[in-house]
């Protein structure tokens, strides 16, 4: 990581454009970094309240709450700007995301808005107990299943 | 795909000469269910393990909408596009006029009330190994759910594939009697290894195929190319697939990876089947999944 950091930015200094290829997998444009960064921190929030839905570690309301506050605010994030036309997985390396999202984009848009209200509903119990969240986090995970069985590949 | 064609019209000739008789459908007999009767409740954990209404319920469909088995849902293949047809118990459109015995001869041997071959999307060759009283109990559940009167739709096949007869040569050549993973397995690998390979039919879109469409049993779960567009089936071997059992249960019911990335394509409907089987149920598949022989490279 190191290495390739170096060398990206010696490359940048000495004004050598480096061209998209597969060994560079952070080298796709700005709105794919992005939306997978905020799907990375969606991840790593919805890990810390399933974790404990699993029992895998202790419930812990402040921690849960923290977590579902911040799918919250996640959700609030205006998308715009993170799915520009062709960004598609037809038109380019490094990305998931079907050609159907642009195809069908007001659904798509209740998708991730319906993902919001779940968000919401969970921010509402995660701090009530152990079976107030693992009542709540069902509900978010069904609209990430539900977005990704329809807009994201296989891998 | 000519070398495909031309074998295939070849078969298609043998069918035609003496196999005529060869490449007849099978059923179930009179004797096989005597003595068995249905219990609803038992049948729906067997609906929920076989996946039925994955292909035979609305694509996307949640809830309660999971039970409507109008079909329609369209699969691309190499062959063609096939379309689930309507199987809720709707007398006309559905299956609601069928005999327990015609159901159990579709789900075992492929084949309609009518003596017609079912195309293999419908995976019959994993049914076939479910015990008799398991598909006694789902027809016993299926006479609770909703009739739809939308019609069934024709499957879109080219020519040779769309002679349903040549599908008796290919039972011939994939039809087995045997669960694939076989030796020295523990109660919970085998209770995994039923549901695996009789019911859930893991295999269907985690094994690669030949060029006739049948399973490649040397590379039982190895993962394949994704038969409906871009990416692959991810391989579920112990060297590819390094969760943990309780990980992989803990996937199977509430869809989300060990670092909680979510299930996405079709396997989201999947694990809202597995998810309403008890959790020993999913214990077991994952059980399973380890014993399976890793595949290399």
């Amino acid at each position: 990581m190191k290495t390739r950091s170096t060398f990206a930015a010696i490359a940048a200094i000495a004004g050598i454009a480096i061209t998209t290829t597969a060994t560079f997998a952070q080298d796709v444009p700005a709105a794919v970094g992005a939306r997978q960064g905020q799907f990375k921190i969606m991840a790593l929030n919805v890990g810390v309240l399933g974790n404990m839905a699993r029992g895998n570690t202790e419930y812990d309301a402040g921690q849960a709450s923290a977590a579902a506050a911040n799918l919250v605010a996640l959700s609030m994030l205006d998308q715009s700007f993170h799915w520009p036309e062709g960004t598609d997985n037809m038109s380019i390396d490094g990305t998931r995301a079907l050609p159907a999202i642009w195809e069908n984009l007001p659904e798509f848009v209740m998708k991730w808005e319906a993902f919001g209200a779940a968000a919401t509903g969970l921010a509402a119990e995660a701090g009530n107990g152990l079976d107030a969240l693992r009542a709540a986090i069902g509900p978010v995970g069904g609209t990430c299943g539900a977005c990704h069985d329809a807009y994201r590949a296989p891998q | 795909m000519r070398r495909i064609i031309i074998s295939l019209a070849a078969i298609g000739g043998i069918a035609l000469g003496g196999g005529w008789l060869a490449t007849a459908p099978g059923s179930v007999s009179q004797g096989a269910l005597a003595g068995l009767s249905g219990d609803p409740l038992a049948g729906e954990a067997v609906f929920w393990a076989a996946g039925c209404a994955s292909c035979h319920a609305a694509s996307g469909a949640q809830g309660d909408a999971r039970l409507v088995l109008a079909g329609g849902q369209r699969f691309a293949s190499d062959f063609g596009t096939f379309v689930a047809p309507n199987i809720s118990m709707h007398p006309e459109q559905g299956i609601g006029g069928w005999t327990e015995r015609q159901f159990i001869t579709a789900l075992q041997h492929g084949a309609s009330p009518d003596g017609q071959h079912y195309y293999p999307a419908f995976p019959y060759t994993a049914y076939r190994l479910a015990e008799p009283q398991d598909l006694v109990d789902l027809w016993a559940f299926w006479q609770t759910l909703p009739a739809a009167d939308l019609p069934s739709q024709p499957h879109d096949l080219g020519f040779p594939f769309s002679i349903r007869r040549a599908v008796g040569v290919w039972n011939i050549l994939n039809l087995q009697d045997d669960f694939t993973i076989t030796g020295d397995l523990t109660e919970t690998q085998a209770r995994g290894r039923y549901l695996a390979e009789a019911l859930a039919h893991c295999a269907e879109c985690h094994t690669p195929r030949d060029a006739l469409g049948g399973l490649d049993r040397t590379r039982w779960m190895a993962g394949a190319p994704n038969p409906s567009g871009s990416g692959t089936i991810p391989a579920l071997t112990p060297d590819k697939l390094t969760w943990s059992e309780a990980e992989i249960a803990a996937y199977l019911n509430d869809g989300f990876t060990p670092d909680f990335d979510s299930a996405g394509g079709s396997m989201v409907s999947v694990i809202a089947n597995l998810a309403m089987l008890p959790e020993t149920d999913r214990l077991a598949l994952a059980a399973y999944l380890k014993a399976l022989p890793p595949v290399g490279d």
